[in-house]
């Protein structure tokens, strides 16, 4: 059983938002007091001017788009695959042994340094940034998946078996109850990875995209409307793991 | 006893895990046969490894046995008869993600008793084992002796004439064990139920059983049936009887050997190799 996390108060919270106060306190004082170049680091005044800007016009949305389809899916395509492969592997003893040290193995090498690979298969467009997101994104889903349901107590499962459990009855009630707290942490992993592979690859060779818009402006050297966008995409990314987190705190009550 | 009031007919069976030769390799069970009486409560006592929970397993379906058969209601035994056999386990099978209320609808459920009846049976049940008030509680939230009653309700509940218990009450404190076996014998003397049950305490055996049945060393097999004969329910009192100590003794002679063989056994196995 799941303990609910002890949240941290008051005095956590402040310290939190504290710290986060300093950084903007010594990025303030860095550009406008110690003389730091601002074409390297612009001031965070004329970065929220140009935030303010980006957002009134509404210029960022067909790159918004862009990456929020890629991520999209990137996702369908790896929570697909991931659970149903990470299922059928699950089901025996033999192909746990065989497939999950070769998920492992896999799983432990950069594979963002196929993305020329990919660029070459799927092009500049989305297709490359969608296939690599899905193929990253694939592996911590299937093998929590894989842990998840081949973990399950098999008292339980025998209990169920001598009570006249059909096939559908012990999935539904006792192999995804069991499994589906250890399959929702993969998943906000592997949601994570996507999104931080797509923009990352997004910035390294694409054609559209918020990571590509982000280099292109650092290209021109604008430096306050690049970093307006990237406090952009960290409010999206954050928003986005807020909505997973929530989602996931919702399936594990409803297991 | 004629084989046409045996609930259970037990035949020659025989079990082994694992191929002659391998490392793992175990004559858990060697040709036993015995017949289970309708509405009899049946002891297997022996020492650890004698194959009494494999027997136990191979009359309820869950494990097929190397050789020999069980018929069950003049039934071959070949998987699970969810209809004609209720298990009860020696702990954990509960499952934790429920209440205990929905524990047991969950075993109507798996055994096809219809909706209508989930919720006067669940509750009947539930009273059974006195736990009525504890329906919406979690198992986590509960004993473990308030668990394994939570388990017998779950069993109670489907209604079967027959009911494997594997050490159900293993795992719990000595008092425990005690108020639950007073409390069994009650709530059992009220049913025509055929029982079969699992236990390592000599005790929990002269108390509940109308037969014990000893089993011998690997590879078991019965070696003697002790008769208890007295009525149900068996009152506090019988614990401190003549007759108890006596059959106690009994027991006792007979599992001791057995015991000792087992332990220089498994010392020799490891001395050896």
């Amino acid at each position: 059983m799941e303990f609910r996390k002890e949240r941290v108060g008051a005095g956590g919270r402040a310290v939190q938002i504290g710290f986060l106060l300093v950084l903007l306190a010594l990025w303030y004082l860095a550009t406008n007091r110690w003389g730091v170049n601002r074409l390297l680091l612009p001031n965070p005044i004329s970065v929220w001017h140009q935030l303010l800007d980006v957002l009134r016009t509404g210029e960022y949305l067909p790159d918004l788009r862009v990456t929020l389809t890629e991520l999209a899916a990137a996702f369908s395509l790896s929570l697909t695959f991931g659970t149903v492969i990470g299922f059928f592997v699950s089901r025996t003893g033999y192909t746990i042994r065989v497939f999950d040290p070769l998920f492992a193995g896999i799983y432990s090498i950069p594979i963002i340094l196929f993305l020329p690979l990919y660029v070459l298969f799927f092009g500049l467009g989305p297709a490359s940034k969608i296939a690599l997101g899905a193929t990253i994104s694939f592996f911590p889903i299937v093998l929590s998946t894989i842990a998840g349901f081949g973990n399950v107590d098999r008292t339980l499962v025998t209990a169920a078996r001598a009570m006249g459990a059909s096939n559908y009855h012990l999935f539904r009630y006792v192999l995804l109850p069991a499994a589906l707290p250890v399959i929702l942490g993969g998943i906000r992993m592997g949601f994570t990875v996507a999104l931080l592979s797509i923009i990352g690859s997004e910035t390294l060779a694409s054609l559209a995209g918020l990571g590509h818009h982000i280099v292109q402006l650092a290209e021109g050297m604008d430096m306050p409307r690049m970093f307006a966008y990237i406090v952009f995409v960290v409010a999206i990314a954050a928003l986005l793991n807020g909505i997973v987190s929530f989602l996931e705190a919702r399936g594990r009550r409803w297991a | 006893m004629t084989s046409r009031d045996a609930a259970i007919r037990i035949r020659g069976v025989s079990h082994q895990f694992g191929e002659a030769g391998d490392k793992q390799f175990v004559r858990a069970l060697a040709d036993t046969s015995l017949d289970i009486a309708r509405g009899e409560l049946l002891c297997l006592i022996g020492p650890s490894g004698c194959g009494k929970s494999t027997l136990l397993n191979v009359i309820g379906g869950l494990m097929t046995p190397s050789r020999g058969s069980v018929d069950v209601a003049g039934k071959p035994v070949r998987g699970p008869m969810p209809r004609d056999i209720a298990f009860i386990f020696q702990e954990n099978a509960l499952f934790p993600w429920n209440t205990i209320v929905e524990n047991v609808r969950l075993g109507m459920l798996f055994q096809g008793v219809p909706k209508s009846e989930h919720e006067t049976r669940a509750k009947k049940s539930l009273e059974a084992v006195g736990l009525a008030e504890f329906a919406d509680h979690y198992p986590a939230q509960l004993s473990g002796g308030m668990r394994q009653r939570a388990a017998l309700a779950r069993a109670l509940s489907l209604e079967t004439d027959i009911l494997l218990m594997d050490e159900p009450f293993g795992a719990l404190d000595e008092q425990t064990r005690m108020i639950l076996g007073e409390d069994l014998s009650v709530l059992l003397s009220r049913t025509e139920k055929t029982i079969v049950f699992v236990t390592h305490s000599l005790g929990e055996a002269v108390f509940l059983a109308d037969r014990v049945a000893v089993f011998s060393a690997r590879p078991g097999t019965v070696k003697k049936i002790i008769k208890v004969d007295e009525p149900h329910p068996r009152r506090p009192e019988f614990v401190t009887s003549e007759k108890f100590t006596a059959l106690r003794n009994e027991l006792y002679a007979l599992l001791h050997d057995e015991i000792r063989k087992t332990v220089s056994e498994s010392a020799s196995a490891r001395g050896g190799g």
